[in-house]
């Protein structure tokens, strides 16, 4: 699947595309299928986004699983600060990173 | 230390409105992220791996305690509560909105601070010896001469577009502390016979995917020429260096690609027509900027410490630095707690040592490029209350030069350029040392460790280095060994192939005993492998 990650323009968070909006939680991701190109003009002209692109995931327990190891880290924050992720209270959550 | 005068804080205060105003221009759609992203690197301003981060200049890596005191309210303030020290002598904040930019550089605008020219292709900050102005073995403080070259730099017209960045390190002393030979100019303040001060050029030096040790180009050049001949080195670079390939325009390749006498016959020529053109600040400036690098007054005291407690004994023994006056040592603030992350330190933590440097060290701190902190003054007999509020604080390890000492970058965990996580492997390698005692017996060796090929974590100057790699999308680290970026520069060698995030704790371990096996008396690792070679290294690691 391709889903569609960017940065936010004013606190440069992390953002992925959920259909209709950017939104911070990775879960909330959809597959854009053929249209990355479309849906990412549109969004960074109209500024909702900044620096979009697509990137290649894989759908595991329901939730798109980025294929590269560099997007599972921006999709949560720093491995080597948990308290700093998005989930500092789930204590498996490097597993899904890793 | 120096102060700005109203040239320096008018062009630092205008330069934040200037900002200011494009920032909002950029947030109010007027900038394009294209047309923006040059304004904000010139500024400091990267878009990272999470969020925007902010690079501050830290000039030759010194501070007042107010400077480190606005550092540690712009952590609270604008980031999550820490910021990074970086290889570069400067401090890095990875959590920052861009709607808060202009007020952060207001901030630092208001204790002469700022981030101009830490990025892009242009001067960036000049770096200099950690204990400049306090070592017992430097010829003069190397510090005004980085002054008046961060002054000839700063909006230098002609050298703001460069081919690539261009990184200055200014040392005067025989024993390099600031890893001189690595960079584009490394510029050593020298003796010559006849007793005059004057500087050594080094040109052609940087680590990155191409590493060079720079040659020697002139052995001595007058201190009334140092500017004219920076600029003659510059120039020739402006004119030649490659702008066709980003990955051949540093000015090592112009050099390697010419050769080293071909470049230095270029420069002279563009030196000798500079002499006749007047550019040269008049010597009375570099008079000035000296005054505000006297010594302070220094106080004869004590000259030993009480050696009852062992803790604090080992951390003396460790972590300060023979000081030019006998009362005093400097003193290393280590920001590599065992199992922590290398060159963070939290706001909190940057508001003690600012405390400490005012009741202890004439109100200095600097920033070492090995990511530490050192107050460089401080009285023998202060040694222990200042030892002991360090301690409390998680400031107090004493590794310095150690294996747990490891210089590593950001990686994958912060940065975009990254391949692979640069500090999980500090992390366990400072663990699994402390962990095995291994740390005590193995004496000097200096681990660094970079995410990329671009060696933010200067691998390629390690005793041992760790580079990271990206294979097929999994992180694999390559073992390399015999760097030193010391007086005795040397560059690593790569072992073979590389290992997994666990194989390559496990492989420095092996390393490290091959060491332990066959040193002789005295004998660093680096010592006993350019005695015995990489053989019996790469037969323990790969069999």
């Amino acid at each position: 699947m391709i889903i569609l990650t960017g940065n936010d323009l004013k606190t440069g968070a992390v953002v992925w595309w959920d259909g209709s909006d950017w939104v911070l939680h990775i879960e909330n991701a959809i597959d854009v299928g053929g249209n990355a190109e479309a849906v990412m003009a549109r969004e960074e002209s109209a500024r909702r986004v900044n620096v979009p692109y697509a990137v290649e995931a894989t759908l595991t327990d329901g939730v798109a699983r980025p294929n590269h190891i560099k997007d599972r880290i921006r999709a949560l924050g720093p491995t080597v600060r948990p308290d700093l992720t998005l989930k500092p209270a789930d204590p498996e959550i490097g597993n899904w990173v890793i | 230390m120096y102060a700005y005068d109203k040239y320096d804080q008018a062009m630092v205060d205008a330069r934040v409105e200037e900002f200011r105003d494009q920032a909002q221009r950029r947030l109010d759609g007027k900038l394009s992220e294209d047309q923006f992203k040059p304004l904000r690197l010139m500024n400091g301003l990267y878009l990272q791996l999470h969020a925007y981060m902010l690079r501050v200049a830290v000039p030759y890596g010194t501070l007042n305690s107010r400077q480190m005191h606005a550092l540690a309210d712009i952590a609270d303030k604008y980031d999550r509560g820490y910021g990074h020290f970086t290889t570069r002598q400067n401090i890095q904040y990875n959590w920052i909105k861009l709607e808060d930019a202009g007020d952060i550089l207001a901030d630092l605008a208001a204790v002469e601070m700022h981030a101009i020219q830490t990025s892009g292709n242009c001067i960036r900050n000049i770096s200099s010896d950690h204990f400049a102005g306090a070592a017992q073995d430097e010829l003069v403080d190397p510090r005004p001469y980085a002054e008046l070259l961060r002054q000839w730099s700063s909006f230098h017209p002609e050298f703001m577009y460069l081919p690539r960045k261009f990184k200055i390190a200014v040392i005067a002393s025989d024993t390099d502390r600031a890893a001189m030979r690595l960079h584009d100019i490394g510029i050593q303040i020298v003796k010559n016979d006849a007793g005059e001060l004057g500087a050594s050029f080094y040109v052609g030096g940087g680590m990155g995917r191409t590493p060079m040790i720079a040659p020697n180009i002139r052995e001595f050049v007058p201190l009334d020429q140092l500017i004219t001949y920076s600029e003659a080195c510059l120039r020739v670079y402006n004119r030649y260096g490659r702008r066709d390939n980003k990955y051949k325009a540093r000015i090592k390749i112009l050099v390697h690609e010419l050769g080293a006498e071909e470049y230095t016959r270029q420069v002279e020529e563009e030196f000798a027509h500079l002499l006749g053109q007047g550019i040269e600040p008049p010597i009375a400036e570099l008079g000035r900027i000296k005054t505000f690098f006297t010594d302070p007054e220094f106080a004869d005291g004590a000259k030993t410490v009480d050696r009852s407690d062992p803790d604090f004994a080992l951390w003396v023994d460790r972590n300060t630095h023979r000081h030019k006056h006998d009362s005093y040592v400097s003193a290393v603030i280590s920001l590599k707690p065992v199992g922590g992350i290398p060159g963070d330190a939290t706001a909190e933590q940057m508001h003690l040592m600012a405390q400490l440097a005012r009741d202890y060290s004439f109100d200095e701190l600097r920033v070492m490029h090995t990511q530490n902190i050192v107050l460089p003054h401080v009285r023998i007999e202060d040694l222990h209350a200042l030892w002991t509020a360090l301690d409390e604080a998680g400031l107090g390890t004493p590794n310095l030069d150690r294996i747990g000492d490891i210089i590593a970058c950001p990686g994958l965990d912060y940065c975009s350029l990254a391949n692979a996580r640069s500090i999980p492997l500090a992390q366990k390698i400072s663990q699994r040392f402390t962990a095995n005692g291994k740390e005590d017996t193995l004496g000097e060796l200096k681990l660094k460790i970079s995410g990329c090929i671009n060696a933010c974590g200067h691998h390629h100057a390690g005793h041992i280095g760790i580079l990271g790699v990206d294979k097929k999308g999994v992180e694999n680290y390559q073992l390399l060994l015999g760097g030193s970026e010391a007086e005795d520069t040397s560059l690593a060698k790569i072992t073979g192939p590389g290992f997994s995030e666990d194989g390559i704790v496990d492989a420095v371990e092996t390393a490290a005993d091959v060491y332990l096996s066959q040193r002789e008396d005295g004998e660093r690792f680096l010592d006993t492998y350019r005695r015995i070679g990489m053989a019996p290294f790469k037969e323990a690691l790969y069999g």
